[in-house]
């Protein structure tokens, strides 16, 4: 056991450290500091800029096109890129479909799909949450009727709702959930289908959520035709791409790195801020009810931390993630969440003002400090990640049962 | 000991929440909350006229109810439960408390005002390096002649592009926080010199950054002694914040209701998610804070007029804003995805519980101001 880097690796970190100086888009930087919301093509320029280095499919296998990174390699480059305050790569393409298709996919699959998710030509998104299928996601009812074509192919109609669709507004792709066969048991008549998202009967309607974004989204199905091609794996087995999705979604959602960048804005922020009680004035950073707070979220990240690298590290040795990554789901929300509660204490009165980012022409400066505009907003938005991904009492049921045996 | 309302609170509490549950619908609130002026004047004028509370707590010499921080209590809490936006705490609980305490002409000229509708009355008394800080004060009242001159800059001033008077904190002499030099005046919005940024809040109301620059006032704009007016800010501010403890009080009955309903509708797992025992007991968490919310703003309440007052008013403050804060996660949570829609009433009561957590002062400010005044 080591925990000092190596040559190799200090060597690694430096060239990615000047990588990302050097070519991180200096726009999207400006953007991100004033909290303003991004277009498509902000979302991907810096996911071209990572593609054309070869460094988009960070946990890909060499032979798809990834880095081939170890477990440490990656670690590092989620530290740089946190420490930089760029942007994580959007997870529906690289973290997600891009997995479940290189696993499971066919050949053709493979080289259709992978290499423009790796570019960042194709965007994709989520389609398993429905209206009536949240945590009891094998409950989906869409369903995808089986029939032969006028060419004599065969093809699947579409037809139902996706809800909770993020990003979708902009997505090429959609990979859905959707049931097969509705006379079985719940989880073996669901099937994994790629659809794109130009077929006729498709529509996209906005959800706009507390902070006033507009991240997430309605999908609706109407007799949509999705060639019988479009199926990952084998009929009425998508539950299994399913699992094997959720598990390496949770993984990522720990954001451990992300964390510790929060924890050091926190820390800014309350160098910056005064904090005034009776005659005294100091830092609120040296208010000691405040720095407690931070110094043991501080703690609870470091737990955090060294518990994701036993899972890498576990998983470099062979093991897949497995249930033990719904540990990593539920302490690395319930720490981003800690920090927007603290973010918006921090900022005292100007957590009130509601700032709608800039519009067309409109250049006067914002009510309030930089770094308090998206408090609350952020704290509003956050509360989604105890929900998303598998809600947090769906994952410690998940412990519970596959990892305590109860 | 008697924790009965009477029969003439009882109605007040009833006429209020029919009223509300008549005519202040979600959609309706949204609707004044997105409209151009960020609330709705007939709402107020129905206030007044209809329902007569705007003279709640005012002698019956003035033309009030006769009532007190009870009655504000009745009102803020049915307030809370409908997610009223229009400014009772800001006019009647805080310039009310002021005008009460000050008496004589300004209050005998002002309080028939307020309760008639005409005069709405923002506080402008943060200020951006003062956080929670009640003596934390830049801005200045100089004397000029037989009146002031002021200067300054307050912040998130709630209320105040509505308003037709500001009660405004500045200081007549003394250092930045020392108790002593602290003055409040009572000005007209419009005053020549007075400049504004208006904007909308993050909880569904408007505020506004408000610019003094030479704003001159006459000798009759004070409220209070000169320059020893602190302890008079405090007591109002104790009084706004036992107001603000009620609204709590109705905003979290509301979270927990509205949860309590979608636990029994929505089903998953073939059964309906509230008969989950780790629901079960979330949602008995989130009940015994609604409990004990309402049971620290009746302590507040009742113990505004003890020599301790500050003490017990931080208690429940720091209790209830910890409270707010569970309750209002925990109602989003177990309502999921849609508990992050801003189309539902359930997001927007969340959205209220956090800006009420901070409103004059957060947990960790009423708890060290618990300590510092505790036995």
């Amino acid at each position: 056991m080591d925990l000092n880097f190596s040559a190799d690796d200090l060597a690694f970190q430096q060239e990615v450290r000047t990588f990302i100086a050097d070519h991180y888009p200096p726009h999207l930087k400006a953007k991100f500091d004033e909290g303003e919301e991004l277009s498509k093509e902000d979302f991907l320029s810096w996911h071209r800029v990572l593609a054309a280095k070869g460094w988009a499919g960070i946990a890909w296998p060499v032979e798809y096109g990834g880095t081939g990174w170890t477990s440490v390699q990656r670690y590092i480059f989620a530290e740089e890129s946190a420490r930089a305050d760029a942007m994580r790569l959007l997870p529906f393409g690289l973290n997600m479909v891009g997995p479940v298709i290189y696993t499971f996919g066919t050949p053709e699959q493979k080289a259709k799909f992978l290499p423009r998710i790796l570019s960042g030509d194709d965007w994709w998104c989520q389609g398993y949450s429905e209206p009536g299928a949240g945590s009891d996601l094998a409950s989906l009812r869409t369903k995808a009727e089986r029939f032969t074509g006028d060419d004599g192919k065969e093809y699947y109609r579409v037809n139902g709702q996706k809800t909770w669709t993020t990003l979708a507004q902009h997505a090429d792709w959609i990979f859905a959930l959707v049931r097969t066969d509705a006379t079985v048991k719940a989880q073996e008549g669901i099937s994994f289908l790629l659809i794109d998202m130009k077929t006729p009967g498709i529509t996209v309607r906005p959800i706009i959520t507390l902070g006033g974004e507009h991240e997430v989204n309605e999908v609706w199905f109407e007799d949509v035709i999705v060639p019988i091609e479009n199926r990952v794996f084998h009929e009425n087995k998508g539950w299994t791409c399913a699992k094997f999705l959720l598990a390496h979604e949770r993984t990522g959602i720990a954001g451990v790195a992300a964390s510790k960048r929060g924890v050091e804005r926190i820390k800014t922020i309350a160098r910056t801020e005064t904090d005034s009680f009776g005659d005294e004035a100091q830092p609120l950073i040296a208010n000691p009810f405040f720095k407690r707070k931070v110094a043991e979220l501080e703690i609870d990240l470091t737990a955090l931390e060294f518990t994701e690298l036993r899972t890498l590290a576990g998983e470099s040795s062979g093991k897949g993630p497995g249930p033990e990554s719904s540990l990593l789901k539920i302490k690395g929300t319930e720490i981003q969440q800690r920090i927007t509660e603290l973010a918006l204490e921090a900022v005292g009165h100007y957590g009130a003002p509601y700032f709608r980012g800039f519009g067309e022409g409109d250049n006067e400066h914002p009510i309030g400090p930089d770094y308090a505009h998206r408090a609350a907003p952020t704290y509003f938005n956050v509360r989604k990640t105890s929900i998303y991904g598998g809600s947090n009492e769906i994952q410690r049921n998940i412990i519970a049962k596959m990892v305590l045996g109860l | 000991m008697d924790f009965n309302f009477t029969d003439e609170q009882t109605m007040l509490r009833d006429s209020v929440a029919r009223y509300l549950a008549d005519t202040y619908t979600f959609d309706a609130r949204m609707a004044a909350v997105h409209g151009e002026s960020g609330w709705n004047p007939h709402v107020w004028k129905a206030f007044a006229e209809e329902l007569g509370i705007l003279g709640a707590p005012f002698a019956e010499e003035h033309g009030g109810l006769g009532g007190g921080a009870i009655e504000n209590m009745i009102v803020m809490e049915e307030i809370g439960k409908a997610l009223v936006i229009e400014p009772y705490l800001q006019t009647v609980v805080i310039g009310g408390g002021f005008l009460k305490a000050a008496g004589g002409a300004v209050a005998d000229a002002v309080i028939p005002k307020i309760i008639d509708g005409s005069a709405v009355i923002a506080f402008a008394y943060a200020e951006p390096q003062g956080r929670y800080n009640l003596a934390d004060l830049r801005t200045t009242a100089k004397k000029d002649g037989a009146g002031y001159v002021l200067n300054g800059h307050k912040a998130v001033v709630y209320a105040a592009p509505w308003a037709t008077h500001l009660i405004v904190t500045a200081r007549t002499g003394g250092s930045v926080r020392e108790r002593s030099g602290v003055s409040v005046f009572l000005i007209a919005a419009d005053a020549p010199g007075i400049t504004r940024r208006d904007y909308p809040t993050v909880d569904g109301a408007r505020a506004s950054e408000v610019y003094f620059e030479n704003v001159a006032v006459g000798a009759d704009a004070i409220i209070g002694t000169e320059g020893e007016a602190l302890p008079l800010v405090e007591q109002v501010v104790d009084e706004a914040i036992a107001a603000v403890c009620a609204e709590a009080a109705g905003v979290t009955r509301k979270l927990h209701e509205g949860t309590l309903d979608y636990s029994r509708q929505r089903k998953q797992f073939g059964k309906s998610i509230g008969e989950f025992q780790v629901l079960q007991h979330r949602m008995v968490d989130m009940f015994m804070e609604v409990e004990q919310a309402v049971s620290m703003t009746l302590m507040a309440t009742l113990r505004l007029g003890e020599a301790d007052r500050g003490k017990h008013v931080s208690a429940a403050k720091n209790k209830i804003a910890r409270g707010a804060r569970f309750v209002g996660q925990n109602a989003v949570q177990i309502h999921g995805g849609i508990g992050i829609s801003n189309e539902l009433a359930i997001g927007h009561y969340f959205k209220r519980a956090t800006m009420i957590e901070s409103q004059f002062g957060d947990a960790d400010f009423h708890l060290r101001r618990f300590e510092s005044l505790m036995d």
